[in-house]
């Protein structure tokens, strides 16, 4: 049944959107008001006869309707805690609770209204002027202007919604959905394009949709019938950067509030139509003054009667078509004043409703309503930011594009000229098809230059350039101002006074004016007042407005909210294979970087007492590793690292230092040789990825003719440090195949062995605690195994788990630096006190020249140990030293109490002569107190001799322990089963779209030439995967650089067929198994690329991403290999990624794909691949 | 964001890049005054047009890249 809610609707009008079938209630300001889906908030209202929507932003005038659209200035209202919303544009919803913004107390009775009769005081710069001085009253003056704010109210208390993001890859992006856009997206989808057609508005169609109701709703359906074009309704271009790197902002979801889409158009195809302008006279804001389109937008697309009696002013047919459009609904037209032939309107006379207006001559004719037709905007800002500089034609009284907007942009419709329909649609079309052409030779550029397309040879696109046809302009009268001066900017107050005062003052020209009256910088950017403005401006220098020029559009378009332009925030987080036994022991989380650590486990200084007395164990897996291998290690260590490094020994480990060009010292940490041509380099945590990149950079663009292959495999270990006179006796009842006696394996020495039961464990001596102390870097799956088997073993010798704290208080008994720390990005290498390890004889080494400048000139602090006199006194850190008189002369760097000397201890940079043992010094507290403290002889405030770590205690037997579990960095759900020793997830999902970890599959990497012997034997390169003889799939993953993927469990018997295969190439490359240091996940599903396209920016279509395609880039700001493997013809992708962060992508990609409907399917019992 | 012309990806958004900053050539360290290295250190052209550059694939090839950009116009030519 059809009901009818409104007293001011109309009977149905053939382009209404509203569907009478059914109406809803919602409020406003308290009261109940009723509304048909389709109504936008201040449809409904006006159809019940509401006039004034808001107040305006400085004289708080009552401000109603005045275009209808998104862009009107009057229309802002809140909506429960949202504020700034388009009144005008937002659908009404069942049981939306809207208010006024801008009002207090009511909207009806507004007392700051008051400003409107201080209006004469209020003029451009009254802020400026008035609240300048005196300075003191700066925070009261806040306090008063925060009364008068703009816009609505926010809520602390609202929570965080979520709002999404995606990448698109258009050939064609179309800003704008009437006839031209229409037009141009079925061209272009004609000629193959993939087209976005973008539409601000809830509908297709633009001004057809009440110019030509009949004529949109079949250009609607072509573009519904036409496959390769994407609809956005309710959603807007907002920016266009370099390479047209396009913003769209999309409302129209149902699953999240907004959606920031970040598309890499090929073309930009700008179909903005036109916005008509207000004209400026006394009385122009008062609610019943509104523009032609307004009222026909009133009339054809919400049936609703904008007024009783009305006079028109009309300079165009929009006018001429309006009145027809009026007088159809029963308004009364009183009078018609046609611009064309002089005829003029002075003001209009009411105050929060139009009563009458006075003509020309002072007439007064009585009227709720004026109409004003006088002229349009071409909202030329994508043609702008695409370097286009608008040129004014005074033959159309607008600025048109200037013509100089980058190739891959183009402009159509209402902004690039005047014509017919038939005349607007044909352009569009040629336009269309341009644009269509031009992406196809971009695609064709861009294919040819990815790695990842299959054989299928490219063909170049033919057509030739078209010459773009050009559209005309209409005579349009130049009409800005009436005789009476009136509301210029409708946003922020500023009327066509106070631009002419604002002149007078000396601000003339178009760019300082803006600035000073803040004049189309309000929430509608210029869209309605940019001409008028410039018009005013013009007129009071004297100059044309093309002399005058326009003022520059940047983005955003419109408005956007800060919530969609944060999207979904993606930081990786890093886990070490503890982490979950961290948390149920309750470890106080530490977050270092992306790694999460555990700080300590209640009580840092019993774990430091632990280790000194018994014996702790501490994770360590963030610390940096690399894998070296290749005849030219020793070269890039000793380049790379002050100390020597040519004679270091198989199973010796050195501790070394790097240092930058600068000679500023840059990393630290111990390197040892596993074998002939096979070392370990460790780095600080927070370096590696740093280190890792150095380390490339030297190879890469200084010695590429050097043998080295270098492969982080910071994750593939699980390390853990076990610390304490105890050490020996726990590591060695779980080790075999290692002799762990004091003679057999020294300190400072390395050894590979089996730990618990797991193989290929390396073993370091070293000693950051000063302690006796192990090392162990286990494959990653068994960390925890490990881990456990220790704490199970130990129990009987005191063993304890100890944290990052415990372990920073141990370093700093032992006086080892910590980089970062004690040193900072001017400390050089002699600065941080280890000028036993710089070797100046070498012939080179990275940052030399400025070390041998700095020994020759002895310039820098030095880092010294240091304690307090007052043993009790802990200076802060960063705490400075200075002299009596009070000059800096150097700071505290690393400070704690010392449990086990019970007394505060330090380490700290002074200048070179203060650094004598013994010297005294003062330490400037932050409380501003001094205390004394003395320079140490050692750095080491505990056994400087290092008599600790060598203590000569005999090893034990190994004993039976727990069978070896190895463990997905994803946790299972709460149904596991095994296979081939790994626990896995055993739930089954047949979910259209499925998420299955597969990080059992066996692992290996290949390095070698990317087009060498090597490249040869596994039959593929960068981009491109294939599957060998040998069941294995093996992935171009780099340039160069394999992973060869096989059954669970079955890692070894790869690694050993794949040296085999590179040894018979005699080429030189290296192997590595990598099945402990990744993870592997896979997604499968028609929609997993949409999924994809949620969280990563590389185009993933068929043609440039096909079955079998292979490549590394940022996958939810994580670097990951995506490799589509299909199956049975159903898109598949597999995601391989650091395994520390595989359960951050695990996680990352569920959110994304929930809209999906995303399952976890458990791992399959023989995972193929 | 601009995208770079990566010889072996292809194009990428600069975001998956590090910029190593314009090329410069390592003087003979034995020999090098501290004037030479120092120029080395901290001089660049910062020319207004066309501009060698080194760029590090960090999210994708991991291979470092000369890149010739036009810094006005954000023009790319690669080199691999």
């Amino acid at each position: 049944m059809s009901r009818q809610v409104g007293r001011k609707r109309l009977a149905p009008q053939q382009g209404e959107v509203i569907d009478r079938r059914t109406s809803f209630e919602f409020s406003f300001n308290g009261k109940t008001y009723a509304a048909h889906p389709g109504d936008t908030i201040v449809s409904a209202l006006a159809a019940d006869g509401e006039r004034v929507f808001s107040r305006s932003f400085k004289y708080h005038r009552p401000r109603g309707l005045l275009t209808a659209s998104f862009h009107d200035p009057g229309c802002m209202v809140q909506v429960g805690d949202e504020p700034n919303v388009r009144g005008a544009h937002r659908l009404a919803e069942p049981g939306m609770a809207v208010s006024s913004q801008n009002t207090w107390p009511s909207l009806k009775f507004d007392v700051k209204a008051i400003n409107r009769f201080a209006g004469r005081f209020l003029t451009a710069g009254f802020y400026y002027k008035t609240f300048m001085k005196p300075e003191f009253l700066w925070p009261t003056y806040q306090k008063v202007l925060r009364q008068f704010v703009h816009a609505g109210e926010i809520s602390p208390d609202t929570p965080h919604d979520y709002y999404d993001k995606r990448y698109a890859h258009p050939d064609v992006l179309i800003a704008g959905g009437g006839p031209a856009g229409m037009s141009a997206a079925l061209a272009a989808a004609r000629a193959g394009a993939s087209v976005m057609l973008v539409e601000e508005e809830h509908q297709l169609g633009g001004h057809l949709r009440w110019t030509n109701p009949g004529a949109a709703a079949e250009l609607t359906a072509e573009v519904a019938a036409t496959d390769g074009i994407e609809v956005l309704t309710n959603s807007v271009v907002l920016g266009r950067y370099d390479q047209n790197w396009i913003a769209v902002a999309q409302r129209d979801l149902s699953h999240v509030r907004e959606r920031l889409i970040k598309a890499r158009a090929r073309t930009l195809v700008v179909a903005g139509g036109l916005i008509e302008r207000p004209y400026v006279f006394a009385g122009n804001d008062t609610p019943g003054v509104m523009l032609s389109t307004a009222v026909r937008r009133l009339i054809n697309l919400h049936a609703v009667k904008p007024g009783e009696r009305a006079v028109v002013l009309t300079a165009n047919e929009s006018g001429d078509a309006a009145i027809a459009d009026l007088e159809r609904a029963g308004v009364e037209v009183a009078h018609v004043a046609d611009a064309r032939t002089g005829e003029d309107v002075v003001r209009v006379h009411g105050r929060k409703d139009v009563r009458a207006v006075e003509l020309t001559g002072g007439r007064r004719v009585n009227a709720d309503l004026l109409v004003t037709a006088t002229g349009w905007t071409a909202p030329t800002s994508l043609l702008n930011m695409a370097g286009d500089v608008p040129v004014y034609s005074p033959k159309a009284a607008r600025f048109l594009p200037g013509g100089t907007a980058d190739d891959t942009v183009l402009a159509t419709g209402g902004i690039a000229g005047d014509g017919s329909l038939d005349q607007l649609c044909e352009h569009a079309e040629a336009i269309g098809a341009e644009a269509a052409r031009r992406a196809a030779n971009h695609r064709y550029h861009q294919l040819a230059a990815v790695p990842t397309r299959n054989d299928g040879k490219l063909s170049k696109p033919k057509g030739t350039a078209a010459t773009l046809p050009e559209l005309g302009v209409r005579q349009h009268p130049e009409l800005f101002r009436a005789s009476t001066h009136g509301i210029v900017d409708y946003s922020e107050d500023v009327s066509s006074k106070d631009l002419h005062l604002a002149v007078a003052e000396g601000y003339d020209s178009a760019e300082l004016a803006k600035r000073f009256t803040t004049a189309t910088m309000g929430p509608i950017q210029g869209k309605l007042e940019t001409i008028n403005a410039i018009a005013t401006i013009a007129e009071a220098t004297g100059k044309t407005i093309a002399e005058t020029g326009t003022t520059t559009w940047r983005p955003m378009y419109t408005p956007v909210s800060l919530g969609a332009l944060a999207g979904r925030i993606f930081e990786p987080v890093r886990y070490s294979p503890m982490q979950r036994w961290h948390e149920q022991h309750n470890a106080t989380p530490l977050v270092a970087g992306q790694w999460i650590r555990p700080d300590h486990y209640g009580d840092p200084a019993a774990e430091v007492r632990n280790v000194r007395e018994n014996v702790g164990i501490i994770d360590v897996t963030p610390i940096g590793k690399l894998d070296l291998q290749g005849a030219d290690v020793p070269k890039l260590l000793n380049l790379l690292y002050v100390n020597k490094w040519s004679k270091l020994g198989i199973g010796r480990v050195r501790y070394g230092v790097m240092c930058a060009e600068d000679g500023v010292v840059m990393d630290d940490g111990v390197t040892g040789r596993l074998g002939e041509d096979h070392y370990l380099m460790s780095t600080t945590s927070s370096g590696a990825a740093r280190v890792w990149e150095w380390v490339e950079n030297w190879l890469q663009t200084e010695h590429p003719d050097w043998q080295v292959h270098v492969t982080p495999v910071t994750t593939a270990y699980a390390s853990i440090n076990v610390a304490g006179p105890k050490s020996r006796e726990l590591v060695s009842r779980l080790t075999e195949g290692v002799d762990l006696s004091a003679e057999g394996f020294g300190y400072m020495q390395v050894r590979t062995g089996r730990v618990a039961g797991v193989d290929d464990c390396v073993l370091w001596r070293i000693g950051f605690t000063g302690e006796l102390s192990y090392e162990l870097h286990v494959p990653a799956s068994y960390g925890l195994h490990v881990w456990e088997a220790l704490l199970e073993h130990g129990r009987d010798l005191g063993v304890r788990p100890f944290g990052v704290e415990g372990q920073r208080i141990l370093r700093l008994e032992k006086g080892h630096l910590i980089v970062g720390q004690d040193t900072d990005g001017l400390t050089k290498a002699w600065s941080a006190g280890i000028d036993w390890a710089i070797k100046l004889d070498k012939d080179d080494f990275v940052g030399k020249p400025e070390l041998v400048w700095q020994k020759e000139n002895g310039d820098g602090a030095r880092l010294v140990g240091i304690q307090p006199v007052d043993r009790d006194v802990v200076p802060p850190e960063a705490s400075q030293l200075v002299t009596s008189r009070g000059t800096i002369v150097g700071r505290i760097t690393s400070s704690r109490m010392s449990p086990t000397l019970g007394r505060s201890i330090c380490l700290g940079q002074v200048d070179a002569e203060l650094a004598k043992p013994g010297t005294l010094l003062t330490v400037h507290l932050p409380n501003g107190s001094k205390v004394a403290a003395r320079v140490t002889e050692h750095h080491a405030h505990v056994d400087p001799e290092g008599t600790r770590q060598n203590i000569d205690t005999p090893p034990s037997q190994p004993r039976p322990h727990a069978t070896p579990v190895a463990r997905s960095p994803i946790a299972p759900g709460t149904k596991t089963t095994t296979i081939a020793s790994w626990q896995v997830d055993a739930r089954r999902s047949s979910a259209g779209l499925r998420l299955t970890d597969h990080t059992l599959l066996a692992k290996v990497g290949v390095r070698g030439r990317h087009d060498g012997a090597i490249a040869e034997a596994l039959g593929t390169s960068y981009g491109r995967t294939i599957r060998d003889n040998g069941s294995a799939v093996v992935v171009g993953s780099g340039p160069g650089e394999w992973l060869v993927l096989g059954s669970p469990g079955g890692q070894d018997k790869l690694l050993s067929r794949m040296r085999d295969l590179v040894e018979n190439t005699g080429e030189f490359g290296t192997v590595i198994d990598q099945t402990h240091g990744r993870a592997l996940l896979k997604i499968s599903g028609e929609e997993a690329a949409d999924l994809l396209a949620k969280v990563c920016g590389v185009e993933l279509s068929d043609a440039a991403t096909p079955d079998g395609a292979a490549l590394r880039t940022s996958v939810a700001r994580l670097v990951t290999d995506v490799i589509r493997l299909d199956d049975n013809g159903v898109p598949a992708y597999f995601l391989h990624c650091e395994r520390s962060s595989g359960q951050y992508l695990f996680d990352a990609l569920l959110d994304a794909g929930a809209e999906f409907g995303i399952e976890v399917d458990g791992t399959p019992a023989a995972p193929t691949l | 964001m601009i995208q770079l012309p990566c010889p072996w990806c292809g194009p990428r958004n600069a975001s998956e890049f590090t910029h190593h900053g314009e090329v410069t050539s390592r003087p003979d360290v034995g020999t090098a005054t501290p004037e030479e290295w120092r120029r080395y250190l901290y001089f660049r052209q910062n020319a207004n047009g066309w501009v060698d550059e080194n760029w590090y694939h960090t999210a994708g090839c991991r291979r470092f890249i000369r890149v010739r950009r036009h810094t006005l116009s954000n023009e790319t030519e690669a080199a691999r």
